[in-house]
């Protein structure tokens, strides 16, 4: 179908900031990228240490070499699914199909793996099935244009949908006992969890990609600008497809390390997790407009939900107070930095006579 | 206590760290919590934390077991925490089970979301001495002592037994509103009733079985759908406190479908009052979720202390309710708290729970 | 409604021939809804009995009253994902006001969850408008936090029907004439709703906030007071759908209202309601929501296993929204062969 300039109600507005609702379309992230990012990260590290600080004083257990591998355990497959997720915020797309991918590859490896199949070619269809589904997001969205906030609640619905009808009970076949001891012991050598450990592996990836090479300027460049950048000969369509069938694929992997580490698959693994992931993102400095975003952000972020987790359940701060903590360090992370732009605008404003907003 | 701030660097496996953990928990001084059972008399230890992870932290009956598991603590010179997530998952119950092993708590006393997501998690409790017993919902770790709230098989033959007597008629169509499809005990207890049917009324026809994910919107949804899709249903057991009042509830607003269909159920007297005395639901059946948090915080109490074990046989005195024998093998131990009450217009007045 | 100088000319012609043919779109909803009930009746003719059509009406009417508000924001290129946890606290808290103060007359209750939903939205609103936090951030927040103090609040205990008065418990499950009170008061609410949105002038004025935000703020539009009224409202209609929620059940824990928020979005997009805002009527939103329920229902009636219903829900989604960009594909080339050279920016 072409995507031409068509009526603006159903496409993706051009020249005005293309993705996430906002209020007046003027957008006021769109500052020199590099001085912003710096700022982010930096408050988050101010803020990490925080976390650690309150941590060790709240609780003696707290700074042990225990928790840091539990917050690797915990966090290890929510950072995986996170990364993908930051390439496509930074595209201004979204994916909230991420968790119940994750189940639906569980799922599908642990229906499998019941039926006799041998564990390696069950984890093989696992990733099979996630790059299909993300093939369908991506066709949608970037073939057919569909704006992806709707079509990737199609996704989580219909994925986990499929998982209910595979696997409707969890499996009760143990997994070979090296994979399942992936829930239980570290890395051999390290205190590090299986799955943060992959996690690191494929940050570490990411951000090459995302600040060292082309296709990381391209996907900042869409971001932006997605029609200066479709001009400029960047393949838009093509680069959200595969982001897309990247993020099923990964997403798929983390639901194999979870149904690992569980020792169990069931239809419900992951399940509400993609809000978490979003506001891990976002809580990492990714603006959801596109275009700005740092792998470093998003490692930190899930370093400080990991670490407050862990902090805020040692205490036992309730898990509702819990809920509230994680709502407000989201609500912070936008209103901060919109804070700063609020006021400069506010004081622009009384400098200058006209009634005009400024415009970007 | 100080073993290991602010290193990172280099870190031996967690096993070690356990190990090593626990041998300076031994050795530290105060009155701390003791997570191995050592040789001791016949005497429960004081000072014990125990962790109780119900599915989570809003479910009213885990509530109500939880407030028993402190009494019962309390009774003992120690202390309970309640630790869980607000999603009914495995994975938010996890956090809670790493903070017990933290805590050094000397058992966790939980209600399984799943039957065996949860044991590579307990498993490293167990590894770092943390008794492990479950109530509720089993799961199928180990090495664990299960406080089963009545005999599986004897719900299942109990409830339908009453509800074929509440019919008035051994011949039909019923169905079950329950919970969720993964829930252990859920299943157990369907698994029994479908035996009884076969076994003893073979006019009896189990439908279909509904899931109502013990939240009464779902629950409303399901059980509406099913009327439709069964006009012909003369009976409905809902094993399950959320599942039996809101079809109550849709029971007493459509008298018509109260008078052709008997409902009953596992359920709350507090919240099934009104429908009892009013005549929507004849009779149900429970037991009393707090003395089933009472009786596991003894077990666990007398496991940690080491003045019962987990062999078949053993027994251990849980104040008020008496004395209570393990029965078991090969890893799956379990005890009854005891046959389940049936609630009915003669009695319902005198519970408050 | 008056034409009034030419520029607004071939604005006011794409509107009406928008509208006839988001008429189209709702009335294919509708057509939808009968196929589905038919289909269901030939499977179960048990679907068409009175109660079971009671009950389509009874479960939609939730969803739909959350779709309207929903609307209003997702017209003005906004999003609100914490209604499923304003219905939860409004329900509960209008529950625990029922049962501390039995005395409180009935019609109270449903005053109080309007004004709990109203105060939500209302912070919403501020946040959105004056911190020019993006909608998707500020409402996923509240949804946690909210969801949080709901917890701390509801604390394990749920509201038993003992507590519930029973006038207010009648709104759940009377009818008059066979038509469910809950359904008559949604019905109610759609209608006044769907009448402003295309009468009043301020109404009209969140489709060209979504549309263009740029311009709207150029064409004098008050748009900080229009989008602030959008979140108000929805806020307000979610409080609502909270306390006939209680009526409904007679009994709320912490799970009212959970998952509520992307029920509601699926069945606003699938009502025909764009997500970048600008076009779509809360008639199609409510539509949907019942055409929604009634394939849920129509399933189950037709015994396919409830482990169905989720992937079903979510292929229909993705066909909506397909359809619905395919459509305005089609608007959109016979409007830009009609007015030759116009080009949208």
């Amino acid at each position: 179908m072409s995507e031409t300039a068509t009526t603006p109600a159903a496409s993706r507005p051009a020249a005005t900031p293309p993705a996430g609702p906002s209020y007046t379309g003027v957008d006021t992230s769109r500052q020199p990228v590099w001085r912003g990012l710096l700022r982010w990260e930096a408050a988050l590290v101010v803020v990490l240490i925080a976390v650690l600080v309150f941590g060790s004083v709240e609780s003696d257990t707290f700074l042990s070499s225990t928790t840091f591998f539990f917050t690797g355990l915990n966090m290890g497959e929510i950072a995986i699914m996170a990364l993908p997720l930051l390439l496509i915020v930074m595209i201004g797309e979204i994916d909230l199909s991420v968790a119940s991918m994750l189940g639906l590859a569980g799922a599908v490896m642990g229906t499998l793996y019941e039926h006799g199949t041998p564990i390696a070619l069950a984890m093989l269809a696992a990733l099979v099935v996630g790059a299909a589904g993300g093939s369908l997001m991506g066709l949608l969205v970037a073939r057919t244009g569909l704006p992806s906030i709707a079509v990737t609640i199609g996704g989580l619905t219909l994925f986990r949908g499929i998982a209910e009808i595979i696997l409707p009970n969890p499996t009760a076949k143990t997994f070979p006992t090296g994979l399942a001891n992936l829930g239980v012991l570290p890395i051999p050598g390290t205190q590090l969890a299986w799955s943060a450990g992959c996690f690191i592996v494929l940050a570490i990836v990411t951000a090459i990609v995302l600040h060292a090479t082309p296709l990381g300027r391209s996907l900042i460049a869409i971001g932006l600008q997605p029609e200066a950048a479709e001009f400029s000969g960047i393949r838009v369509k093509r680069i959200t497809f595969w982001l897309y069938v990247l993020s099923g694929v990964v997403c798929a992997f983390a639901g194999i390390l979870f149904t690992l580490k569980n020792s169990s698959a069931s239809y419900g693994a992951g399940s509400g997790l993609e809000l978490t992931v979003v506001a891990i993102v976002l809580f990492g400095g990714v603006s959801i407009f596109g275009g700005r975003g740092t792998v470093l952000g998003v490692v930190l972020s899930v370093l400080i939900v990991g670490a407050l987790q862990q902090a805020l359940t040692q205490i036992q701060v309730p898990a509702e107070v819990q809920n509230i903590i994680t709502g407000a360090l989201l609500l912070i992370s936008v209103v901060v930095p919109n804070a700063a732009d609020t006021v400069s605008r506010l004081r622009a404003r009384a400098r200058r006579t006209s009634a005009e907003p400024a415009r970007a | 206590m100080t073993r290991f701030r602010g290193t990172g660097r280099r870190l031996p496996a967690v096993i070690g760290v356990a190990v090593v953990a626990t041998v300076l928990a031994a050795c530290s001084s105060g009155g701390g919590s003791s997570s191995s059972s050592s040789a001791s008399g016949s005497t429960v230890k004081k000072n014990l934390t125990v962790y109780y992870i119900p599915k989570d932290t809003q479910n009213p009956y885990e509530v109500l077991a939880d407030k028993g598991g402190q009494t019962a603590l309390q009774e003992l010179g120690g202390k309970v925490v309640v630790s869980s997530g607000t999603a009914d998952t495995a994975a938010a119950q996890i956090p809670s089970i790493q903070a017990a092993i933290q805590a050094h708590a000397a058992a966790i006393v939980v209600a399984g979301n799943d039957p065996s997501a949860l044991c590579p998690s307990l498993q490293q409790a167990q590894a770092a001495g943390v008794k492990v017993v479950a109530f509720d919902s089993d799961v199928t770790c180990p090495n664990h002592l299960f406080i089963n709230q009545a005999d599986t098989k004897e719900i299942g033959t109990s409830e339908v037994d009453l509800l074929v007597k509440q019919m008035g008629t051994d011949s039909g169509e019923i169905a079950i509103l329950s919970a969720a499809a993964s829930a252990t005990n859920q299943n157990a207890w369907i698994a029994a009733m479908k035996e009884q049917i076969k076994a003893k009324y073979p006019n009896l026809k189990l439908d279909t079985i509904v899931y109502g994910n013990d939240d009464p919107a779902t629950s409303l949804t399901v059980l509406q759908g099913l009327l439709s899709a069964y006009p012909n249903l003369k009976g409905i057991i809902s094993p399950t406190t959320v599942g039996i009042s809101t079809a109550a509830q849709y029971f007493s607003t459509h008298k018509d479908v109260a008078k052709r269909i008997t409902l009953t159920g596992l359920g709350l007297p507090s919240q099934m009052k009104s429908y009892v005395k009013d005549g929507t639901v004849k009779g149900f059946e429970l037991w009393n979720p707090s003395d089933l948090g009472y009786l596991a915080g003894y077990a666990a109490a007398n496991l940690a202390s080491g003045t019962t074990a987990l062999k078949d046989g053993a027994t251990f005195k849980a104040g008020k309710l008496g004395s209570y024998t393990i029965k078991g093998d090969s890893g799956a131990f379990s005890v009854v708290l005891g046959p389940p009450t049936v609630f009915d217009k003669s009695n319902i007045d005198q519970f408050n729970f | 409604m008056t034409a009034t100088a030419t520029p607004e000319a071939p604005a006011l012609a794409r509107a009406t021939r928008t509208s006839s043919l988001l008429r189209v779109r709702e009335l294919g909803i509708a057509v939808l809804i009968a196929v589905v009930f038919v289909v269901a009746t030939l499977k179960n003719s048990a679907f068409a009995h009175p109660h079971s059509i009671q009950q389509l009406l009874t479960g939609a009417a939730i969803i739909a009253l959350l779709g309207v508000g929903e609307t209003l924001v997702i017209v003005t290129r906004n999003v609100d994902l914490s209604v499923g946890s304003v219905v939860g606290i409004s329900a509960y808290i209008v529950g625990m006001t029922f049962r501390d103060h039995p005395s409180m007359p009935v019609a109270f209750g449903f005053v109080l969850g309007i004004l709990v939903g109203a105060v939500i939205g209302a912070l919403n609103g501020v946040i959105v408008t004056v911190l020019r936090v993006p909608s998707l951030v500020v409402t996923l927040a509240g949804l946690y936090i909210i969801r949080g103090i709901d917890g701390l609040i509801v604390h394990g205990v749920t509201i038993d029907p003992g507590s519930i008065p029973n006038g207010f418990q009648a709104v759940g499950y009377k009818t008059v004439l066979g038509v469910p009170w809950l359904f008559l008061v949604v019905a109610v609410v759609v209608a006044v709703v769907g009448y402003a949105m295309r009468s009043y002038r301020a109404a009209r004025d969140l489709y060209a906030i979504g549309s263009n935000p740029e311009a709207a703020e150029l064409a004098g539009i008050p748009t900080v007071r229009r989008v602030f009224s959008a979140f108000l409202i929805s806020g307000a209609l979610a409080g609502l759908a909270g306390a006939l929620f209680l009526a409904l059940h007679a009994q709320v824990d912490v799970t009212a209202g959970s998952g509520y928020e992307l029920l509601v979005i699926a069945a606003v997009v699938v009502g025909g309601v764009a997500i970048f805002g600008g076009s779509g009527t809360v008639f199609g939103a409510a539509l949907a929501a019942l055409l929604l329920n009634t394939i849920n229902q129509a399933l189950v009636s037709s015994r396919v296993s409830a482990f169905w219903t989720d992937a079903i829900a979510g292929a229909l989604l993705l066909a909506a929204i397909a359809f619905d960009r395919w459509l305005s594909l089609r608007v959109a080339r016979s409007l830009t062969s009609a007015e030759g050279a116009h080009r949208d920016v």
